[in-house]
């Protein structure tokens, strides 16, 4: 079976070379933007690529846990890794928007307060946070597993939040916004009751 | 020559033109695509050879007039205006192009007419991004007449000396240097005089967003983001933000248009 096989192929690769690849689509980014590779206005086109980046990574780690119920892949050694590099990009997106786009302190209060998309977008990112922090074995032996697993459900809602964000900030009818959110609340539904069955398997 | 009008209607200050290459690869002409470098890489597919323009409505002498036909009526010379997008970025064009007053004489305006409405090609085997309904196509806009008639109001045709990229509307396109770049209809193949305010694309789509009038205000902020600082297309990955120009600067031609009227409400 398909499943076994790619288990039994992924049982000797660890996590941690994640962390490293996570660097080069940043890096290669950034340096695209500083020699004409992201087109005549760089600052916008590295913004929404790294949000975008952000939220495909929500996705991937959202996929986690239904790959392993309904298709049996176990990938659950690389959700951690899914969520910080995630985190990390989402950082990034944040600090191009603040330092670059914006650049006015004043305006930047002014904008997570007024405009809607900004505040849907910052309050995923204040979601994020202890998820970020969390992320680590003294956290979960601190925490309990139980109330552990219960304060990482807070990544639904921020992956939620993530998708309608994008979706907030195009100008008229678009289609790819659309399709991450329809992809994102899918994943959601995949994990209320009535999907999974049995409930002690939660 | 050239320059004389350019010079008059930059109101003294000296404007450098962004490049060839910034112009005509970072652009918003969505029925190729919503991307910003989609109208470049999809515009070639457009059929230019042969065009017409449909003037009608309430005017003396309605009727499609040929390209050619237009330009052989006309003056052509060159404006260097700034270029301010509704999304805050702007640059600078030198366009090539005729007054839009010239044209509507040419049919001859009727007196009870008060607007004027324009509407783009839509070929949607030619113009991919109209299989998606991100707008009501075809893409139309309006001007009040007195706008329309203003002498910084230029139907373009060229930019720095060359036919006009069709990523930038080709074979003609309006300019109006002091509304929001949209209001700037491309590829046009009809304009209508008529008694009543037309509709227009973004307005129909969002109507809190996008206001019959769109004026470059920087007092009043698009929902979405602050209309106050806008960025330059061309200065890099550390480009400044400026303050945004009232009227984009063309103030002092075209305030006296607005006299008495509430910009905040005719946004």
């Amino acid at each position: 079976m398909l499943a076994k096989r790619i288990n039994g192929a992924l049982r000797h690769v660890p996590a941690w070379p994640l962390y490293i690849v996570a660097v080069v689509p940043p890096v290669w980014l950034l340096w695209q933007g500083l020699t004409g590779g992201l087109g005549v206005e760089p600052i916008k086109a590295l913004e929404h690529e790294l949000g975008e980046l952000a939220l495909q990574l929500l996705i991937a780690g959202l996929c986690i846990t239904p790959l392993r119920r309904f298709a049996g892949v176990n990938l659950l050694r690389y959700r951690r890794a899914v969520g910080l590099i995630a985190f990390f990009y989402v950082v990034l997106h944040l600090l191009v928007w603040l330092v670059l786009d914006v650049q006015i302190l004043s305006q930047i209060w002014a904008d997570i307060i007024k405009r809607p998309y900004i505040t849907v977008g910052m309050a995923a990112f204040v979601l994020l946070i202890p998820l970020a922090a969390t992320s680590n074995n003294a956290s979960i032996r601190k925490l309990g597993g139980k109330r552990w697993r219960q304060l990482h459900k807070l990544v639904y809602a921020a992956a939620l939040l993530g998708g309608v964000h994008f979706l907030m900030l195009v100008k008229g009818f678009q289609i790819e916004p659309l399709i991450y959110l329809a992809i994102i609340v899918g994943l959601l539904a995949l994990r209320l009751p009535l999907a999974t069955g049995a409930r002690q398997r939660a | 020559g050239l320059g004389q009008g350019a010079r008059a209607a930059e109101g003294g200050d000296a404007l450098e033109p962004n490049s060839w290459d910034e112009i005509t690869s970072y652009n918003n002409y969505y029925e190729f695509g919503t991307g910003k470098e989609d109208p470049k890489r999809n515009a070639d597919q457009l059929t230019i050879e042969p065009w017409s323009v449909k003037i009608d409505g309430l005017v003396d002498r309605p009727g499609d007039y040929a390209f050619d036909e237009i330009l052989s009526n006309m003056t052509l010379e060159e404006r260097i205006y700034r270029f301010r997008c509704v999304e805050a970025w702007s640059m600078v064009v030198p366009w090539t192009g005729f007054e839009l007053a010239d044209l509507l004489e040419l049919a001859g305006v009727q007196s009870s007419a008060k607007y004027v409405a324009f509407e783009t090609v839509l070929r949607p085997d030619e113009m991919p991004g109209t299989r998606y309904n991100v707008l009501d196509w075809p893409y139309v806009e309006g001007l009040r007449l007195d706008e329309a008639m203003h002498p910084l109001t230029i139907m373009a045709t060229g930019i720095y000396d060359r036919d006009i990229p069709k990523q930038n509307g080709a074979p003609l396109r309006l300019v109006v240097p002091w509304k929001y770049g949209f209001k700037s209809i491309k590829s046009i193949v009809r304009i209508s005089l008529t008694d009543s305010e037309p509709p227009t694309a973004w307005n129909k789509a969002n109507p809190r967003e996008y206001g019959f009038y769109s004026n470059v205000n920087p007092e009043v902020d698009h929902p979405r983001w602050s209309q106050a600082t806008e960025r330059e297309i061309g200065g890099g990955l550390f480009s400044k933000r400026k303050p945004t120009l009232m009227f984009n600067g063309y103030g002092e031609e075209v305030a006296s248009l607005y006299a008495g009227m509430d910009l905040q409400k005719n946004f």
